[in-house]
C-alpha cells in the first residue's frame, strides 16, 4: 500500500520545513505575540481590580458621607432639643419670676391696700370721732337738759359707728 | 475587516500569477497520449492519484492537455545529485539523464533509473535513486510555512505596534485561537506551572495543522495538497510530540512507567509485564496521533473525492444519468467539504491536545 509508506524525500523536506517554522515562529513570533497578550490580560486585570477598589473606596466615601450627615443631623437635633429646652427653661423661669413679681406685686398692693385701708379706718375713726365730739357737743348742747334719751341715743349712734 | 481584505486581494493575485505561469506551460506540455481512444473511468485510481504525493502541481486536463505546474526533482543516485524540473519527464512519457517517472506498476509514481544491460534492452534498476524532489506536497509545506511566518510575524508586529490596544484585523482573527490553544489545550492539560515551555510547539503544530486542513480543501493551486493525509508529514509530526515527550519526562514519569506504584509486584517481576506496555505505550501514544490525522484527512478527501466520482461513473454508463445523479453528488460533497471544515479544526484540535496531555503526564508531580 503506497499511502503508508512515508516517502523519505516528504519526510526530509518536512522535518526541515517544520523544523524551521518551529524555531523561527517561538524565537520571533510566539513570545511576543504570548507577551502581549499576557500583559494586556494583565492590565485588564488591573483596570478591573483598581475599578473594584475604586468603587470600594466610593462606597466607604458614601457612606462616611452618610455617616457625617447623619452625625450632623443628630447633633442638630441635639442642639435644638437643648435650644429648646433652654428656651422653655427661660420662658419657665421668666414665667415664674413675672409670677413672682406679681405676687409680690399683688402683696405690695395688698399691702398697700391694707395700710391705706387702715389709714382710711383711722382716718375715718378719727373723723367719726370728731363728728362724734362735734355731735356730742351738738348733742350736749342741746340734751344738757333731756338725760336719759340723749344718753340711749348717744350711745345708738356710738355703736352704728362700730359696725362701720 | 480590510486588512484581511486586503490580504486576500493579494494571496488571489499571488494565486493568478502562478496559474498564469503554469497556463504559459501549457504549450510546451501539449503532449498526446498515443491511445485517443475513449478511457474508461477509474474512480479508484483517480482518487488515489489526488490523494497521493506528485512530482509535478496538477491543475487540470482539458483533452489530453495536461495543465500542471512544474516542480524540481533532486535525486540522489550513487551520491551524484541530480537536479532538474520535472516538466522534463513530460507527465511520464519520457526519460530524462536514465531516469524515469513510472506512470504505471509497481514503481507508480516513483522515479526510476534505467539500465541498459548489454544486450541492450532497458530494465529499471531494482535500488531505486534516493527522491528528495520538491513535490506537490512539498511545494505546499513551503507555501503554508511562509504563508505562517507572514502571518505570524505580521501578527506579532501588530502586538508590539499594537500594545496595549484592542487586537485589529488579523491578529482579532487569530487571537481567540491563539487564546484557545492557550488556556483549553496548553493550561488545561499541562497545568499552569509548565504550560508556557510547550506552548511555542502546541501553537505551531495547531496551526500548522490547521492551515494545512484548510488548503487541502482548496481545490486548486496553492491549495488541494493532501498535506495533512499523508503519512510522511503525519510521522514528523509525531515524531516532533513524541521527542519533546521523551525529553521532558520527568523522574515520577520514568518510574511510572519502569515501576508503577501501587501496582503488584507480580506484574513487574519476574516477567515485567507492566513495563513493557508502558514502554510501548511511549511509541503507540505518538503512533496513533500519526495515524489518527493521516486517516481522517485522507479519508476526508477520499470521501469528497468519491461522491464527486460517482457522477462520472454513472456518465460512464448514460451520460443522461450522470447529469441526474450529478445534483446529489454534489450535494454531498459540499455536504462532506462542510464536514471536512469542521474536521480541519477537530483534528488540528485534537492532534494538539493530545500532545499537550502527553506533555502534561511526562510533567506532572507526583506526590
Amino acid at each position: 500500500m503506497e499511502l503508508v509508506k512515508p516517502a523519505i524525500g516528504l519526510l526530509f523536506w518536512m522535518l526541515i520545513s517544520f523544523g524551521a517554522l518551529l524555531f523561527i515562529l517561538s524565537k520571533f513570533a510566539w513570545p511576543a505575540i504570548t507577551k502581549a497578550l499576557k500583559e494586556r490580560e494583565k492590565s485588564i486585570e488591573e483596570a478591573l481590580h483598581l475599578a473594584e477598589t475604586a468603587r470600594g473606596e466610593m462606597k466607604k466615601l458614601k457612606f462616611d458621607n452618610e455617616q457625617l450627615l447623619k452625625e450632623a443631623k443628630e447633633e442638630r437635633d441635639a442642639i435644638l432639643k437643648d435650644a429648646r429646652k433652654i428656651k422653655d427653661s427661660i420662658v419657665n423661669e421668666a414665667h415664674n419670676k413675672a409670677h413672682l413679681e406679681y405676687e409680690r406685686m399683688i402683696e405690695v398692693a395688698r399691702e398697700g391696700i391694707k395700710n391705706e385701708k387702715m389709714a382710711a379706718i383711722t382716718e375715718l375713726k378719727n373723723q367719726l370721732a370728731i363728728l362724734s365730739i362735734e355731735v356730742a357737743e351738738k348733742i350736749l348742747r342741746e340734751e344738757l337738759s333731756k338725760d336719759k334719751k340723749q344718753d340711749q341715743y348717744v350711745k345708738s349712734l356710738v355703736d352704728e359707728m362700730k359696725f362701720n | 475587516m480590510n486588512n484581511i481584505l486586503h490580504g486576500l486581494a493579494k494571496s488571489m493575485l499571488l494565486a493568478l500569477i502562478i496559474f498564469g505561469i503554469s497556463f504559459s506551460l501549457m504549450a510546451e506540455d501539449g503532449h498526446h497520449t498515443p491511445d485517443t481512444t475513449k478511457k474508461k473511468f477509474d474512480a479508484g485510481k483517480m482518487i488515489m492519484e489526488h490523494i497521493a504525493d506528485a512530482h509535478e502541481w496538477h491543475i487540470a486536463t482539458i483533452g489530453h492537455t495536461h495543465i500542471s505546474l512544474p516542480l524540481p526533482v533532486i535525486l540522489i543516485d550513487n551520491g551524484s545529485f541530480h537536479v532538474f524540473m520535472s516538466s522534463k519527464f513530460h507527465h511520464g512519457l519520457e526519460a530524462y539523464k536514465d531516469f524515469r517517472l513510472m506512470t504505471e506498476g509497481a514503481y507508480k509514481g516513483k522515479i526510476v533509473k534505467i539500465e541498459t544491460l548489454a544486450d541492450g534492452t532497458e530494465s529499471i534498476s531494482p535500488d531505486l535513486p534516493l527522491d528528495f524532489s520538491i513535490t506537490k506536497n512539498v511545494a505546499a509545506i513551503f507555501f503554508s510555512v511562509f504563508l505562517m511566518i507572514w502571518i505570524f510575524m505580521s501578527v506579532a508586529g501588530a502586538y508590539k505596534k499594537n500594545a496595549g490596544h484592542a487586537p485589529k484585523g488579523m491578529q482579532s482573527f487569530l487571537e481567540p485561537i491563539i487564546i484557545f490553544v492557550r488556556d483549553d489545550i496548553a493550561k488545561s492539560s499541562i497545568g499552569e506551572k509548565n504550560y508556557e515551555k510547550y506552548l511555542p510547539y502546541l501553537l505551531t503544530v495547531f496551526f500548522f495543522i490547521f492551515l494545512n486542513n484548510l488548503l487541502g480543501l482548496v481545490p486548486f493551486l496553492p491549495g488541494g495538497a493532501n498535506v495533512t493525509g499523508n503519512i510522511a508529514v503525519t510521522l514528523v509530526l509525531a515524531l516532533f510530540t513524541f521527542a519533546i515527550t521523551t525529553f521532558s519526562g520527568n523522574k515520577a514519569y520514568w518510574l511510572h512507567i519502569f515501576n508503577a506504584p501501587g501496582v503488584p509486584w507480580w506484574l513487574k517481576l519476574p516477567i515485567p509485564l507492566l513495563p513493557i506496555v508502558e514502554l510501548l505505550g511511549i511509541f503507540t501514544k505518538p503512533f496513533v496521533l500519526m495515524i489518527r490525522l493521516f486517516a481522517n484527512m485522507a479519508a476526508g478527501h477520499i470521501i469528497i473525492l468519491a461522491f464527486m466520482s460517482l457522477i462520472f461513473i454513472f456518465g460512464n454508463m448514460h451520460e443522461g444519468i450522470g447529469l441526474a445523479v450529478s445534483p446529489i453528488s454534489l450535494a454531498f460533497s459540499i455536504f462532506m467539504g462542510l464536514l471536512e471544515l469542521l474536521v480541519a479544526f477537530l483534528q488540528a484540535f485534537v492532534f494538539t491536545l493530545l500532545s499537550a496531555i502527553y506533555f502534561g503526564l511526562a510533567t506532572e508531580e507526583h506526590h
